[in-house]
């Protein structure tokens, strides 16, 4: 499944126009994202929750060639699956 | 910090479309349905700039109670994994060595 077809299959069951659908689901996906990006969690009962964690930047080696490399901080994603969703799939 | 919960991307579709709330309502609810579906086939899906959501299958391995330190085995089982589009963290790190692939 891609977000087109995610899209399609939402302006079906929904009955909106696909123009509707694919600004429902482009709302969904980006409100998540901008929550993320200020460092927020989000919780979706049912499906799981997402948030970010901070890395320190540390000392890395080129694994090639056994340089010195500084890894930069960052923030990295995580998604934990839900109960409902884990129960769902592991079948 | 702040949480965002199913009812801010209700209000964030209502605002946006213009539908009522319980059909904004249904309509959020209809996407993790629809995502949740398709991962129950073990089928991977793939939001361009968001991320992928993929099902993994984990063997059985050996564990231990840890209560009470006895060995039980930890039965195979399938587990549902997400690789974050690089694009989500966009303002920040855009140098950062991203391990994501990139997407469709």
């Amino acid at each position: 499944m891609t977000k087109s077809s995610l899209i399609s299959a939402i302006a079906a069951k929904m009955e909106l126009s696909r123009r509707e659908a694919e600004v429902a689901v482009n709302t969904v996906f980006d409100t998540i994202s901008a929550s993320l990006d200020r460092g927020d969690r989000v919780e979706l009962r049912g499906f799981g929750s997402f948030g970010v964690k901070q890395r320190r930047s540390r000392d890395g080696r080129n694994p090639k060639t056994g340089d010195h490399v500084l890894v930069d901080a960052k923030r990295v994603l995580f998604f934990k699956a839900g109960k409902e969703l884990r129960r769902r799939v592991d079948v | 910090m702040a949480t965002t919960t199913k009812a801010d991307l209700v209000e964030a579709v209502y605002d946006r479309i213009g539908l009522s709330r319980p059909k904004s309502t249904a309509i959020v609810e209809q996407v993790f349905e629809l995502i949740t579906q398709r991962l129950e086939l073990a089928e991977t899906v793939k939001l361009s700039g968001f991320g992928v959501f993929s099902v993994r299958g984990k063997r059985a391995r050996p564990g231990r109670n840890p209560k009470t330190g006895e060995p039980i085995e930890i039965t195979s089982r399938k587990v549902v994994t997400y690789r974050a589009s690089p694009l989500v963290l966009a303002s920040n790190d855009k140098s950062a060595d991203h391990e994501e692939d990139e997407e469709l």
